[in-house]
């Protein structure tokens, strides 16, 4: 029996479509449950609700971020179910995670992990109203079709809406959604077809509700003063002044959290002093009020040079993990005509939504709820219920709107902060984290460094190919100290996009070496993707330049080559079953390397890749593969005599498979090739005495309008199912500029942000 | 605390409230209007943009004293049915991804296109360059006031 979704206090929730729940209590009438023969809604699967008015509600698990789930799903659904968008409505699954397995999103996998299951729910919701239809006109249910909403009988062009059949249909018995054929894609009426979003209205006229955006009769709002040394503590707090301002009602000490209980994870919640108040304003007047001071413990005295010193050290200190080995590199280098080596290196970067991280809490006698804009609700549910040692079942998520996330919003340290905040309340209490909250207590993208060496042959063939990759790894930060024992372990969220080689090279080597912090790290958009992009294709351009070859033509052939050589492994002899599966990985990489080559000349052709520019100014590219999506990136810039770079033009060829939402897809490229330029020409997060240096806009700059380049996106058509596209147009963004940069001066940018000073031309340096 | 007289979209609202305490709380804390949205508090990224009198102001840098007279209109005031040119032109180019900042954009963009109706490309760029977006809708934003614009000529 499937669990009907809790209506919870949802209902004190001013209006907001994004969040309201109607009536519809999907996954209620089953085939089972014939008990009621007048059924005011037909509900066949916990995805789908249609009620006599021929409104079709559609509950999508994925929570909404930015990414345009709600739609894409929407569309699924609404393809097979044969449905009239028109009357379609989308609302947020409510957090059961025993009905809904995808209340939880990353690893722009959204798309992909709905793409079946939906379309099989909506196909079959319909053939139970083709079989309702059929019973309720007395026709043939083969002469009936399914359409926009209505089935009609075909002989007699008799219609019946939907929702004239809701109470038919919702009697029928069950029928198992994979049993239903779903359509090919050349009968696709939705899927491909450039769709408005359908929370585009509730956000130009500010009634989409976000979490800071929730509002409960009798709320406090809270800020929290933490320590701003990471691993610090509380020394001494007075707060005699903040109590005595207006408006201000509680103010107290909150302890740490190391870890949430059950869970094998640590939880980086620093504790510190609560300050509850009447406003958000006068919980930040209170917080400012209180006299603070810190240990700073463990890690007060790391800085951005002691890392940078230690990442130098760890490029040269032996391996704790070999990523790839394959050839003998350290032969063939010794053999080769010509070597290249450069170091690469990218600074901690913060993921900055533009809505701070706040969450909602009201501890009750008879359970817990909680607000969140979070990309992790079911988890949520399980932390908040094991730090207050309830039942799942006792804690009430309700996911809101999310003002961005791009990977900070997979983290559970804020609502357990609201949860320690309220259950000292008797009432709901809204913590929000100010702007420098957020910017100082972010978990950011590693730190990185690259040592990269290169051999060529006689003629100018890649020979030889060594990566030693240095990070301050993300598993540190969260996984158990037993996990953490095995180097392999540690090095998994950091070797990705650089362990396999899509350019043919005989002798390939990458290893890992860690080195520790006590900055906290995770995931950002596109996580190791993001440096090892920037390595890589910075990499292969100076190893083209140093053949003396056009560095798009230089890709294009070692893609072309490592089908040659995956050709050769295929025409040995024998054939173990090794052998067999090498041969399925070969052909698979054969396919892969002819998108990669695909989306190289599409870009190069658009951007007019070849054709020459003004002094001062080139061209680069780069491509990259994420999430099973395959994008090439001309970057076009301008760098001006006092060493200032302008992104002027990007072209972006992408390969996704079947792109639901073309439009949405588009809308992805565009947004994640603005956002990967802020770590390119300004972002930095420096560390100074263990603490964060940087705190709000004006010291952690991000991309603004006027940086902002044209951006062209060309799609290549695909029938194949649909690939990620959350991250997937930022990891080659930065090569592709640095590598236009060196185009454009011959000077190549081995760290990020662009430091202009490096670029001034020398008459201007006088 | 004192009692001040707001004209809010229209309205005449009372508001009891410290003197220093910004607008933007006023509006999202008491009055309940969460359309207009906190993202620094420093007047850096644009996101509590709201009209006073018409003209685009940091309603996070406003103190509710010195509003005084001055008509306040919020997103929500902007029109009753969202069909402002802004926000047509908005719907139109699908600007939003998460949504968050465009409230303060749109409102930035009316103002922009009430003093200069026809802006150019570096217009529309200097107008909205105090109003940052993350999900970086940027170049929609300028399509969708170019379309406004166009609108208002036709």
């Amino acid at each position: 029996m499937i669990a009907t979704p809790r209506m919870g206090r949802r209902e004190l929730l001013k209006t907001g479509a994004a969040l309201i729940l109607g009536v519809c209590l999907p996954g209620s009438n089953r085939g089972e449950d014939l008990a009621s023969p007048t059924s005011s809604q037909f509900a066949p699967n916990a995805w789908i609700c249609i009620t006599p008015d021929n409104i079709t509600t559609v509950l999508v698990e994925i929570p909404e971020l930015g990414q345009g789930s709600r739609t894409v799903d929407a569309m699924l659904i609404a393809e097979e179910l044969e449905a009239d968008w028109a009357t379609l409505r989308v609302e947020q699954a409510p957090t059961d995670p025993a009905i809904y397995k995808h209340l939880s999103t990353g690893g722009s996998g959204g798309t992909t992990s709905c793409w079946t299951s939906l379309r099989e729910a909506g196909a079959q919701a319909r053939e139970l109203l083709l079989t309702a239809a059929a019973r309720q006109m007395n026709v043939n249910r083969r002469d009936c079709r399914a359409t926009q909403s209505t089935v009609v009988h075909l002989p007699t062009g008799r219609r019946v809406t939907y929702g004239e059949l809701v109470g038919t249909a919702s009697q029928l018995a069950a029928i198992a959604p994979a049993s239903v054929p779903l359509k090919q894609p050349d009968r696709f009426e939705i899927i491909g077809k450039p769709t408005p979003r359908v929370d585009t209205p509730s956000k130009v006229n500010g009634s989409a509700i976000f979490g800071i955006d929730v509002r409960l009769p009798g709320m406090l709002f809270a800020v929290i003063a933490r320590c701003p040394y990471f691993g610090g503590k509380l020394a001494s707090v007075d707060d005699a002044r903040a109590k005595a301002l207006p408006g201000v009602r509680a103010v107290f000490a909150l302890p740490p959290i190391d870890s949430v209980p059950t869970w094998n994870l640590h939880i980086h919640v620093a504790g510190g002093v609560a300050v509850v108040a009447d406003s958000t304003w006068a919980a930040l007047e209170g917080r400012r009020a209180l006299q603070l001071t810190w240990d700073k413990g463990p890690g007060g005295n790391e800085t951005t040079a002691s890392i940078q010193e230690q990442m130098r050290a760890q490029s040269l200190a032996p391996a704790t993990c070999v990523a790839a080995d394959r050839g003998n590199v350290e032969q063939a280098m010794s053999s080769a005509a010509k070597t290249v080596e450069a170091t690469y290196e990218l600074p901690f970067q913060a993921h900055a939504t533009m809505e701070p991280m706040n969450t909602t809490v009201q501890v009750r006698e008879d359970g817990i709820e909680v607000w969140s804009p979070t990309q992790i609700a079911a988890e949520t549910q399980a932390e908040i219920a094991a730090l207050a040692g309830v039942a799942k079942e006792k804690v009430t998520v309700h996911v809101t709107c999310s003002g961005g996330s791009f990977g900070r919003r997979y983290q559970w340290d804020y609502q357990a902060e609201a949860w320690q905040v309220a259950k000292e309340m008797k009432v709901p209490v809204q913590l929000l984290w100010s702007r420098e909250d957020d910017m100082q207590h972010d978990f950011y993208r590693q730190y990185t460094f690259h040592r990269m060496t290169a051999g060529l042959d006689s003629r100018n063939q890649l020979l030889a190919w060594k990566h030693r990759i240095v990070t301050t790894p993300i598993r540190s930060v969260f996984d158990s100290a037993e996990s953490l024992r095995d180097p392999k372990h540690v090095a998994s969220q950091e070797i990705g996009g650089a362990d396999v080689p899509h350019y043919a090279v005989p002798n390939f080597h990458v290893d890992y070496a860690p080195v520790q912090s006590a900055v906290p790290r995770a995931w950002w958009r596109s996580v190791e993707s993001s440096f090892n992009a920037f390595a890589n294709e910075c990499f292969i351009d100076e190893v083209a330049h140093a053949a003396g070859q056009d560095p798009c033509a230089f890709r294009i052939k070692l893609l072309d080559a490592s089908q040659a050589q995956d050709q050769q492994d295929r025409d040995q002899p024998k054939k173990t079953d090794a052998a067999k599966h090498q041969e399925a990985a070969a052909a698979a990489s054969a396919v892969n390397n002819r998108k990669f080559q695909t989306v190289l000349r599409l870009a190069a052709e658009k951007a007019d890749w070849g054709r020459p520019l003004p002094a001062g100014q080139g061209r680069g590219i780069a491509c990259h593969s994420f999430a099973g999506s395959y994008v090439a990136i001309v970057a076009e810039v301008a760098v001006d005599a006092d060493g200032s770079v302008t992104v002027k033009r990007v072209a972006c060829a992408i390969d996704c498979g079947t792109a639901v939402n073309p439009d949405g897809v588009r809308a992805m490229a565009e947004g994640g090739i603005n956002f990967a330029l802020t770590p390119v020409l300004s972002g930095e997060i420096t560390i100074a005495d263990g603490a964060v240096a940087e705190s709000n806009f004006n010291d952690y700059q991000v991309l603004r309008i006027n940086q902002a380049p044209e951006i062209e996106v060309y799609l290549v058509p695909s029938s194949e199912p649909p690939a990620g596209m959350g991250e997937t147009c930022v990891p080659p963004v930065a090569p592709a500029v640095a590598n236009a940069v060196f185009t454009a001066t011959g000077k190549r940018l081995r760290r990020l942000p662009i430091d202009p000073s490096l670029l001034v031309t020398k008459s201007q340096a006088v | 605390m004192p009692e001040f007289r707001l004209a809010v979209n229209g309205v005449m609202r009372t508001v009891n409230a410290d003197e220093k305490m910004p607008l933007l709380w006023v509006l999202r804390d008491v009055l309940h209007l969460t359309g207009t949205k906190y993202g620094c508090g420093m007047g850096l990224c644009g996101a509590c943009t709201v009209h006073l009198d018409g003209r685009a102001e940091r309603s996070c840098l406003t103190e509710i004293a010195s509003v005084g007279s001055k008509q306040v209109t919020t997103i929500e005031g902007l029109s009753v049915d969202s069909s402002h040119p802004v926000q047509r032109a908005w719907i139109a180019e699908q600007v939003p991804q998460c949504g968050y900042c465009q409230s303060g954009q749109i409102m930035q963009a009316a103002s922009l296109l009430k003093e200069t109706p026809h802006p150019s490309r570096e217009e529309i760029d200097s107008g909205m360059s105090g109003n940052i977006c993350r999900c970086a809708t940027y170049q929609r934003i300028r399509r969708a006031i170019a379309r406004a614009a166009q609108e208002h000529q036709a």
